[in-house]
């Protein structure tokens, strides 16, 4: 659906987006993550023929952006961040402004603008000035306008972000039921929403895409190790470490030591692809230690991303 | 449909709908209607040459302020964006902001047709360098809308691009007067290049292609810079 190849932006000296590649297939919830400044809304910016690549290539069905620019926008609803509309015009006013540049026609035009009042709970302020909207219900009128014609690709730039817990559960059930038909690619800095709404993942820093690939997998191949902790009482680290060490999976056990407490505290780092707690937990029953504790700790998103967004 | 027609619809329903424009077009009135019967009586003439040869001038500051918002209020707030991701492209929008202003100017000189009116009332008026004084009119605003709307593509700030528009609108008003600066061979070209000179050949009633040929290319000429300033912007 969605080709990028070797996507380069520059703003006068300023890398922002550095030879992206990227493929997305139709009916993919595409999540582009990323700290703030990584490259996300102007690779977005691109992607809708807003801003000109420096260098490489963007191929939207079989529409390249330049020559095709025109024909992609017709294909590609967006949202840009924050909703930037005309204040000053009516709700209603503003999405018969856009259907007709879209060109609905005019018996299609009332029913659609209907039809997207109920989808994006536009009813009560039809009525009103944009200006005048809270920033939840300008989000939805900016939601609004980018599905006016029914587009195959929706492009969203932080769609949640200024909004409360409530509102942000309401835009996300509103992707979630657009997406079981499209082709959405979303940019977001939270981390529970991309893992909640996409099927996919692409996390960006300075201008790389630093990892691509399902929430699963880009878990596993990122997770090299898992950890587990357990504390025990009436019990020494030698005789611990003794005991456990036969353990196949094991790649190293340390001693953590606060200096308040009594108990042993002990990390266990494991191979990612072992599940070795019955083996543990069988060391533990036989000897004569009190567990106290045991808790196993996978990587989370937000471990992955803070790790690959850190570096430099 | 062209999307030309719907941004100049959006754009002229703008205008009608904002307290500037009213502003704008009682202090134009204002203005034109005060410096033109004030004498009008002492004359003892019955013709609209005071008020033809004030319009240029009035012009160089009302139309820009009628063109400053057009491109630098999108800037700002950032509808320029989610424009131009519409299918439109940059001569689209362009054409339909000039366009609208453009129309703007013809409703706010709308009102002073009453003048030739009162003026026939009152004595024998020769209605040719009228009719040639509004066809001049309304070629005059559409150049400087062009001028304003190339401002107003340059800044984010809505006051530098009405200083701006103003004065281009107002050097070109005034550079066939300051002539006596200028060795004789570069006269008649520095002539050319004053819109209150081509204007007022108009509103004597003669129109001559000339005249006509140099507010196409002034609008011309600030179209396609507009449109050059908004593809540096992407």
């Amino acid at each position: 659906m969605i080709h990028v190849e070797n996507l380069t932006r520059y703003y006068d000296d300023f890398c922002a987006v550095d030879g992206i590649n990227l493929d997305v297939q139709k009916g993919e919830i595409l999540g582009l993550l990323g700290p703030n400044g990584a490259g996300k809304t102007t690779t977005l910016r691109m992607l809708t023929g807003y801003l000109q690549p420096t260098a490489g290539q963007i191929q939207v069905k079989d529409f390249t952006i330049g020559p095709d620019t025109l024909e992609i926008k017709k294909r590609i609803g967006y949202l840009p961040e924050s909703a930037p509309l005309y204040h000053d015009m009516i709700v209603y006013d503003y999405l018969n402004y856009v259907a007709d540049i879209r060109e609905l026609k005019n018996e299609r035009k009332l029913s659609r603008i209907y039809e997207l009042a109920q989808l994006c709970a536009l009813n009560s302020v039809m009525h009103k000035t944009i200006g005048e909207l809270s920033k939840g219900f300008k989000q939805r009128v900016g939601l609004a306008h980018a599905l006016m014609n029914d587009p195959e690709i929706l492009v969203l730039d932080e769609p949640t972000s200024g909004l409360d817990p409530n509102q942000i559960v309401e835009i996300r059930e509103i992707i979630r039921k657009i997406g079981r038909e499209k082709t959405i690619i979303l940019s977001t800095h939270i981390l529970s929403e991309a893992e909640a709404t996409c099927d996919r993942i692409a996390i960006i820093h300075q201008g790389k895409i630093v990892a691509d690939g399902s929430t699963q997998s880009i878990k596993q191949s990122a997770g090299r190790e898992r950890t587990i902790y357990i504390t025990l009482d009436n019990a020494d680290f030698d005789a611990v470490l003794q005991k456990l060490e036969v353990i196949e999976g094991i790649i190293r056990i340390e001693e953590l030591v606060h200096p308040d407490s009594n108990f042993l505290d002990i990390k266990i780092s494991v191979q990612s692809d072992a599940d070795i707690r019955k083996d543990i937990y069988q060391v533990i029953r036989q000897a004569d230690w009190l567990l106290l504790e045991f808790r196993q700790e996978t990587q989370t998103l937000e471990h992955i991303f803070r790790e690959l967004t850190l570096e430099n | 449909m062209s999307p030309v027609i719907h941004i100049f619809k959006r754009e002229f329903s703008a205008y009608m709908v904002s307290p500037v424009a009213y502003i704008v077009i009682s202090v134009f009135l204002i203005i034109t209607g005060w410096f033109f019967f004030t004498p009008f009586f002492l004359q003892n003439q019955a013709g609209l040459r005071n008020f033809f040869s004030l319009l240029p001038l009035v012009f160089a500051f009302v139309v820009p302020a009628i063109t400053m918002r057009l491109l630098s209020e999108e800037f700002s707030v950032g509808s320029y964006e989610t424009l131009l991701t519409l299918p439109v492209t940059f001569s689209d929008v362009i054409l339909g902001k000039f366009l609208a202003a453009t129309g703007f100017t013809a409703v706010m000189l709308a009102p002073t047709l009453l003048y030739p009116i009162t003026v026939s009332v009152l004595g024998a008026l020769d209605w040719g360098p009228v009719l040639g004084g509004y066809i001049g009119a309304l070629l005059l605003g559409a150049a400087f809308s062009a001028i304003g709307l190339l401002a107003s593509s340059l800044t984010r700030n809505q006051i530098v691009a009405f200083i701006v528009g103003t004065a281009v609108c107002f050097s070109l008003c005034l550079i066939d007067k300051m002539l006596f600066f200028l060795p004789q061979s570069l006269l008649s070209f520095f002539e050319y290049l004053g819109a209150d000179f081509h204007f007022q050949n108009i509103a004597k009633g003669i129109l001559d292609t000339r005249d006509i040929l140099y507010f196409i290319s002034v609008g011309f000429i600030g179209l396609y810079g507009a449109n050059l300033a908004m593809q540096e912007k992407c």
